[in-house]
């Protein structure tokens, strides 16, 4: 039940932010200082904000920023840490010895004091937060690779590649990668809500996307004066929108993993 | 003592390196970066500046001299405990980490032992009425809780107790009118970005709690001191947590870059005046020897804990101690 709740609401979440941009468009720099601060209501269900913007469109314009953001800097992570777990299990030797202590030193670096330390010299932009979450984040793809790569490589399949006089590239490409694959493509959707969480976190401190763009941290982040004065809505709400998908995801992998460790569930269940 | 000493001087030869590292790494990213300081303490001045003058501050700085140079003399200034100046705070960065760290310290320790404490109790709770309503709410909160960024946490818990029920202050760290520093002062305007920072950090520990006492209950031993009447209490207690609790002090240690990270937000969104919040008032100035020596500070504070969780690991498991494997 939970399961195909979370799927649900996924789906519905990514038909709002495909569809909703199409049909109405967001004036990112409209002001309008009647409709400031009104609760919700059903001409603004979700209330607006001190300037009179609406939330909730705000809000799903934000999450499609947020999304973007998310999912170039995952993927950024994911290619970099794919190649040098690629590279450190199918080198081997001193090589992986030393790619490792690397991952191990990047591992002890406060991932957001770095991404603030890298978005501060290079002034906030989308771009920034991609480069500060992509390469501070590719440790775990990397590992993961590297422990694959590493089992892969004593397999029969492999070993008659390279006793058959396989160059080096072709096994990586024809017989590795294939395998690599599904293992990346689950990791990237499990880093995608982490980097969004950055994003939004860079973005809240003021150090994200410029400040008049629809993201969800810059809305938390402009709604927080005004909560003082009562209004929960227009920081709070963005909020939801971060937790709910989140959520969603990790239920999502929770399942996932589940099944395909049916050993792991039946301990549980015991 | 002797495997204390070795872990220690393993440690070391980790971490020593990795901190050079650290600063070489921030050097060439302050290097790449197109930001010019001199045009930053000129300010609006740089447009009525000759260049002769501009060129004579950069000379003064030692900025026109090579780059290996000038990292030479930086580091060499770091390791002798001269931090340099802030650029946007005009003192010196010693004299700032000075004042604020204690009130960092002060916040993260009280979060940590309130989380260890927290989770330790509501984690056990789940894992003994395992499969009970409580027990799902709590691993659902959990969860929940995972997903919530911690600064949303914060303005909610700011919305619920400061302005619906106005029972804590909102953020700072004394009352604006207040002359003096007042302990019972500070406690009040402590609880909330404690509790919130001890919350949000407490959802893997809950869950892992649960998870391994879970695991532990099963085992022989418990099902033997059930079979010879101690309380269950006892049973919970001195023999299923205690042994679950071994391989966490390690995971604890593991998680000390999200402590760093919460506590940059936490402090952040209560106005906390501590080094955390500190770091995101020098990257908003780009503040550059202020938010190198942060920086550095919170890796240092990475290592450090992972130093302690594994210094505690050995103490903890006779196993370690005895036998040398860990």
């Amino acid at each position: 039940m939970p399961v195909r709740f979370a799927a649900g609401t996924l789906a519905l979440l990514a038909l709002a932010v495909l569809l909703v941009p199409a049909v109405v468009q967001l004036d990112q720099s409209l002001v309008d200082l009647r409709a400031a601060g009104q609760p919700p209501s059903l001409a603004h269900p979700l209330g607006t904000d001190e300037v009179g913007r609406d939330v909730l469109l705000r809000s799903i314009y934000g999450l499609r920023v947020s999304f973007l953001v998310g999912l170039v800097a995952a993927l950024v992570s994911m290619v970099i840490g794919g190649l040098m777990g690629l590279a450190a299990g199918s080198l081997g030797g001193l090589p992986d010895r030393l790619l490792m202590r690397v991952v191990d030193g990047f591992n002890a670096l406060p991932h957001l004091l770095f991404g603030i330390f890298i978005v501060a010299l290079f002034a906030p932009s989308a771009a920034a937060v991609v480069v500060s979450v992509g390469v501070t984040h590719w440790t775990t793809a990397a590992r993961i690779v590297r422990s694959e790569v590493l089992s892969l490589r004593s397999r029969p399949f492999v070993e008659a590649a390279i006793s058959a006089g396989a160059t080096r590239t072709r096994v990586v490409r024809r017989h590795l990668l294939p395998h690599l694959l599904p293992h990346l493509m689950l990791a990237t959707v499990l880093m995608v809500p982490h980097a969004i969480w950055h994003e939004t976190a860079l973005s809240f401190l003021g150090l994200g996307l410029p400040p008049h763009l629809a993201s969800l941290g810059n809305m938390i982040n402009d709604g927080q004066r005004s909560l003082l004065t009562g209004d929960w809505w227009s920081s709070l709400v963005p909020g939801l929108f971060i937790l709910v998908p989140t959520l969603a995801v990790s239920v999502l992998a929770q399942h996932w993993r589940d099944r395909r460790s049916p050993r792991w569930r039946s301990e549980l269940e015991l | 003592m002797r495997a204390v000493l070795k872990m220690v001087a393993w440690r070391a030869a980790f971490a020593a390196p990795l901190l050079v590292i650290v600063t070489i790494g921030m050097f060439a990213l302050a290097q790449a970066s197109p930001f010019d300081p001199v045009r930053q303490y000129l300010g609006e001045r740089a447009l009525v500046t000759s260049p002769e003058v501009a060129e004579s501050i950069r000379q003064n700085w030692g900025l026109d001299r090579p780059v290996l140079e000038q990292y030479a003399t930086w580091f060499g200034n770091l390791v002798s405990g001269d931090l340099g100046e802030s650029r946007s705070l005009h003192r010196p960065v010693v004299e700032i980490i000075g004042d604020r760290l204690g009130w960092t310290l002060l916040a993260t320790g009280s979060a940590l032992v309130l989380m260890f404490a927290g989770s330790l109790a509501v984690g056990t709770l789940a894992a003994w009425r395992r499969g009970s309503w409580l027990d799902r709410a709590i691993t659902g909160g959990a969860f929940a809780n995972e997903a919530a960024p911690v600064f949303w946490l914060g303005l909610l818990a700011i919305w619920i107790f400061a302005v619906q029920l106005d029972w804590l202050p909102a953020g700072g760290l004394t009352d604006p009118a207040a002359v003096a520093i007042d302990p019972a002062d500070v406690f009040t305007h402590m609880i909330l970005p404690v509790t919130v920072l001890a919350v949000s950090q407490s959802s893997w520990l809950i869950l892992y709690v649960r998870e391994s006492v879970i695991g532990v209950l099963r085992e022989d031993f418990v099902i033997g001191a059930r079979a010879r009447g101690l309380r269950e209490r006892t049973v919970l207690v001195r023999h299923a947590l205690r042994s679950a609790l071994l391989p966490f002090l390690t995971l604890l240690g593991a998680r000390m870059p999200e402590l760093v990270t919460g506590a940059i937000l936490v402090e952040t969104v209560f106005s906390w005046p501590g080094v955390a919040a500190a770091s995101v008032q020098a990257a908003l100035a780009v503040d550059f020897p202020l938010l190198a020596a942060l920086t550095l500070l919170g890796t240092a504070a990475v290592l450090a804990g992972n130093l302690l969780a594994d210094i505690a690991y050995t103490v903890a498991d006779p196993r370690v101690r005895t036998l040398g494997v860990s």
